[in-house]
């Protein structure tokens, strides 16, 4: 018998990643009574050094690697990239919220870095199992980190809730996954693409194992008509981890729709194109619309999370690479945006006070011009106008669905953003226009205050000089096509 | 010509520094700071604008004082600027006008002062930006941002109402310039990737795409100028907004929908625009008319004025469609005049909404009896709001009239109208709140005008009377451009 080591370099932070996780684990059963910071300061080491040995280990062109079921190229670099510096600083926001509310501990640390493995895997995956081993190591400690605080009945329904809908998500896929299997006899992405342009399997079963796919796929990303658990689970798990669910996974999903539905089932790309586009209007149109209702602020960026995946995915549907990037530039500013709006979320928090309502934001230009500021910024963003980065992401997107041809959908989609204007703008109503309710200090830490100082202003200098991200965002798609 | 020097860069971003600087001086308690810094920061965007006019070369159509880097390189996007005749008298008029409201609002504003004044400034260099853009997307960026300090400036300082007046002006003018950015995509991809807005005027168009472009625009600018029946939000934005704030949105904002018409639906759409002339001059005309009669019956006089400038307005537009050289020029005239004359009628009831705060017409009479010095300042501006020889306000109406008599008599007749609905709407208000016996008692107590407000008056009369007597050194520098503009309108596309 013949046995080959398979070549690990490729791998290198995924299993470095792994190693620390136990680490943390061990060292805060070890120290965490003591000092209680411990868990924190090793994942943010093993986050820089997870970014070292990634920046280390570049290389210009495609690496196979574990029998072809995993890969290393440039998108998953700098997917990669993106997401240790997302995981650290939402850390970094997160850590006095959790410190007030007593699960400032090993758990919470490990259960981020494990779902950032996850989010490693899913996005250096070339085979379906990968994919699917990468994305239940993420949804599993996304799952256990939303019940963490076992005192708080809210977070526990979320948490079911969300357990409940994503295994049946993940159903959906595996379902779809065997039926692509059975019909092309392979489950390895190269194979599979080779199968379907040989073109003598049986359409009507690919077909059907698609709808499947792109089911589990929109639960993931959240977009209509699969988007119900996202609602719940943002007003009842506590911010930090609301913020984590709501950041780098995106970038995870976006790697994961490139791998499974562009690299593996792109021969269909006629198929779901279609299925695409009415995701993507439900999920304008139920986000948009729903978000104006709410008076609780978690809620509402729940449903702009909907209905900015919705416009995503319009990037996506015309199946070639400036649209692929032009999605891809909307989700890293998406991440960049919510991001710094969960960080004043949690900055407002105090102990035994959640900043959740809308009311709860009145004023804050009298409390603290400056974060006000920042909110401003942000909302201005998330609503497309410039000089913020917003405007930008919209407009890529928006360039790359005339492009495809489609007019109607380009003006609908501009239309529907019209109406998500409005709750944005009543953030700043809230904001600017109203007297404070209350005069509590708000006084962060110098890292968060210099890291959401940056956040902020980095959607002001990106909306000033985007050429940067969107010239590394083109980058990562042209050099993985 | 100053070659090299990037004069446009500076018009546009000194004002925009200043702002920030101005923010940097943080709470109240630093205010006077603030103030000055402001009133610095404006006359100094004053004064580097000033080279605009008198290196400009007024013989040539092509764009002076250009500009022009790589700035997205992804989607071929430019930093470029660059002014002709159209452009540049209008970036005067909004440098012109910023000092005037700093000063305006120097001691009437005591609440978050920095903001105020700030907010101002970097609309002003915003506004700047729009009317040097030569390409699409960073117009684009200019026409939406300048939008985020007049919200602030309407919903933070303004009146009660505020807040509906606020989001009305933000999504209403928000949707039309949405379309407008579709429409940069489309033509973006008709051009095989460029937003530059002097290749879309060289650009060939089929009459559908023009068309379907032009409904784009039009709502885009028709909102912003804005033209019945899309102009409902103009009468809350004005009567919510500080004075200040009317004075900015009524001089400076409004032309930007009129400018957009020029630099982009006529030139780049010259077939739907002609196609579509009938429905635009019958639109222009339902605001000088039935907008008229409408600022007729008010009883608030901000409204009043704000439904003034609408009918005032609807003879830019009327200008604009008339396809001949007097209509232009006049509606170019009318846009500066007017940028004059409805920020001197803001700034006068200001000065009384100040004293007594209110704008209902009634709660007034007698003022003249206690404020002669305002009252004679009042005259002025109302004379010329209502086209009095002499002033600014006739001239541009005038040649527009003449204009439309060359092309039909009935546009003319409906135009002239105006003649009497404008004197009737602006000399039965004076007299309603200037003359008469003193009926409140609060009246009784109004102090004539002080130093500051003089200044301002005065210099907004100098102006009125200045372009009124003596239009020249405005039409001269358009002439070429707008000559040009309508050669070029005049060659089909198809």
């Amino acid at each position: 018998m013949n046995f080959m080591l398979p070549n690990f370099a490729p791998a290198y932070p995924e299993i470095f990643l792994l190693v620390m996780v136990c680490g943390v684990l061990m060292a805060d059963l070890a120290w965490g009574d003591k000092k209680p910071g411990t868990a924190y300061l090793l994942a943010q080491l093993t986050l820089f050094s997870c970014m070292l040995i990634t920046f280390g280990t570049l290389q210009p062109g495609t690496v196979h690697t574990f029998s072809g079921m995993f890969v290393d190229d440039t998108l998953a670099d700098i997917l990669k990239m993106l997401v240790y510096i997302t995981v650290s600083v939402v850390l970094a926001y997160s850590r006095t919220y959790i410190s007030d509310r007593g699960i400032l501990s090993g758990e919470f640390f490990s259960l981020a870095l494990f779902a950032t493995l996850g989010m490693m895997v899913m996005i250096s995956a070339s085979h379906f199992m990968t994919l699917y081993l990468g994305l239940e190591l993420l949804s599993l400690s996304l799952y256990a980190m939303v019940a963490l605080r076992r005192d708080s009945a809210g977070a526990t329904e979320a948490a079911i809730k969300f357990f409940v809908l994503g295994a049946l998500a993940s159903g959906f896929l595996l379902y779809g996954m065997s039926m692509i299997y059975g019909a092309t006899g392979s489950l390895d992405i190269a194979s599979v693409t080779k199968a379907i342009e040989g073109g003598v399997i049986s359409r009507g079963v690919l077909v059907v194992g698609l709808v499947f796919i792109v089911a589990g796929i929109s639960f993931k990303l959240s977009a209509a008509p699969f988007h119900m658990w996202a609602p719940d689970v943002y007003e009842g798990a506590s911010s930090a981890v609301v913020l984590f669910v709501g950041s780098a996974p995106k970038l995870a999903a976006f790697g994961f729709v490139m791998r499974l539905l562009v690299e593996g089932l792109g021969a269909m790309s006629g198929d779901w194109q279609g299925m695409l586009i009415i995701l993507a209007i439900t999920s304008m149109v139920i986000g948009n619309i729903a978000a104006i209702a709410q008076s609780n602020i978690k809620r509402m960026l729940a449903y702009s999370t909907i209905s900015h995946m919705g416009f995503m995915l319009l990037g996506l549907i015309g199946a070639n690479e400036n649209g692929y990037s032009a999605a891809m530039f909307y989700v890293v500013v998406y991440v960049l945006m919510t991001m710094g709006t969960f960080g004043i979320i949690m900055l407002l928090s105090r102990a035994g006070f959640e900043a959740d309502k809308l009311d709860d934001y009145k004023g804050l230009n009298r409390r603290n011009p400056w974060y006000a500021f920042i909110m401003l910024l942000l909302m201005f963003s998330m609503a497309g106008i410039p000089p913020t980065v917003g405007i930008y992401a919209k407009l890529s997107v928006l360039q790359a669905v005339l492009n495809a041809g489609y007019t109607w959908l380009a003006v609908l989609a501009v239309l529907l953003s019209l109406i998500g204007v409005f709750y944005y703008l009543r953030i700043v109503k809230l904001m600017y226009f109203d007297e404070p309710e209350t005069d509590a200090v708000i006084a962060p830490k110098g890292d968060v205050k210099v890291l959401l100082s940056a956040n902020g202003l980095a959607i002001l200098a990106f909306g000033i000089f985007p050429q940067s991200l969107i010239a590394l965002c083109t980058y990562a798609i042209q050099q993985s096509a | 010509m100053l070659f090299g020097f990037p004069l446009l860069s500076l018009v546009i971003w000194l004002p925009i520094l200043a702002g920030v600087a101005v923010l940097a001086t943080g709470g109240d308690r630093n205010a006077p700071l603030a103030r000055m810094i402001a009133l610095v920061g404006s006359v100094a965007g004053f004064l580097v604008a000033i080279p605009l006019y008198t290196s400009f070369e007024p013989l040539t159509s092509t764009m002076q004082f250009v500009e022009n880097h790589v700035w997205i390189e992804r989607f071929n996007v430019h930093y470029h600027l660059g002014v002709d005749g159209i452009a540049m008298p209008l970036i005067l008029l909004n440098a012109f006008t910023t000092p005037l409201v700093v000063i305006a609002g120097w001691e009437v504003i005591t609440r978050r002062v920095s903001q105020y004044m700030g907010a101002f400034l970097i609309m002003s260099g915003i506004v700047n930006g729009v009317f040097s853009s030569l390409d699409a997307i960073l117009f684009y960026v200019f026409w939406e941002a300048s939008l985020i300090p007049m919200f602030l400036i309407i919903g933070v300082w303004g009146g009660p109402n505020r807040v509906y007046a606020a989001i009305k002006f933000f999504l209403y003018t928000l949707l039309g310039s949405l379309l407008m950015l579709v429409a940069f995509i489309y033509l973006y991809q008709v051009s095989e990737g460029s937003f530059s807005i002097l290749e879309y005027h060289k650009l060939p168009l089929s009459m559908a795409s023009q068309v379907l472009i032009f409904i784009a625009f039009l709502l885009a600018f028709a909102v912003k100028v804005p033209m019945w029946p899309v102009h409902t939000w103009l009468p809350d934005a004005h009567v919510e907004a500080p004075t200040g704030g009317s004075v900015v949105l009524a001089a400076i904002l409004l032309k930007m929908g009129g400018y957009g018409f020029l630099r982009f639906s006529l030139p780049i759409l010259p077939d739907a625009s002609h196609q579509l002339a009938g429905m635009m001059i019958a639109l222009s005309l339902i605001a000088v008319v039935y907008i008229g009669l409408v600022a007729l019956v008010q009883a608030d006089m901000k409204k009043l004025i704000a439904y003034s400038s609408v009918a005032h307005m609807g003879f830019v537009t009327l200008g604009f469609f008339l396809f001949n050289n007097y209509g232009l020029e006049g509606a170019m005239v009318q846009m500066v005049s007017h940028g004059f004359i409805s920020a001197a009628m803001f700034l006068c009831i200001g000065v009384m909404y100040d004293r007594l705060h209110s704008r209902q017409i009634v709660d007034y009479g007698g003022v003249a009896r206690r404020m002669p010095a305002f009252a004679a300042f009042f005259m002025l501006f109302a004379m010329a709001n209502s086209g009095l020889p002499g002033t600014s306000g006739f001239v541009g109406e005038f040649m527009v009239i003449m204009a439309s008599m060359k092309v039909n008599f009935w546009y003319a007749f409906l135009a002239a109208t105006t003649l009497i609905t404008g004197a009737a709407y602006t000399l039965w208000m004076y007299k309603r709140v200037i003359f008469g016996a003193v009926v409140h008692p609060a009246v009784e107590e109004m102090k004539d005008i002080g130093a500051r407000e003089i200044l301002v008056l005065t210099v907004l009369a100098v102006a009125v009377l200045g372009m009124g007597l003596y239009p020249l050194p405005l039409t001269e520098v358009m002439h070429t451009t707008v000559d040009d503009l309508l050669a070029h309108v005049a060659r089909s596309k198809l």
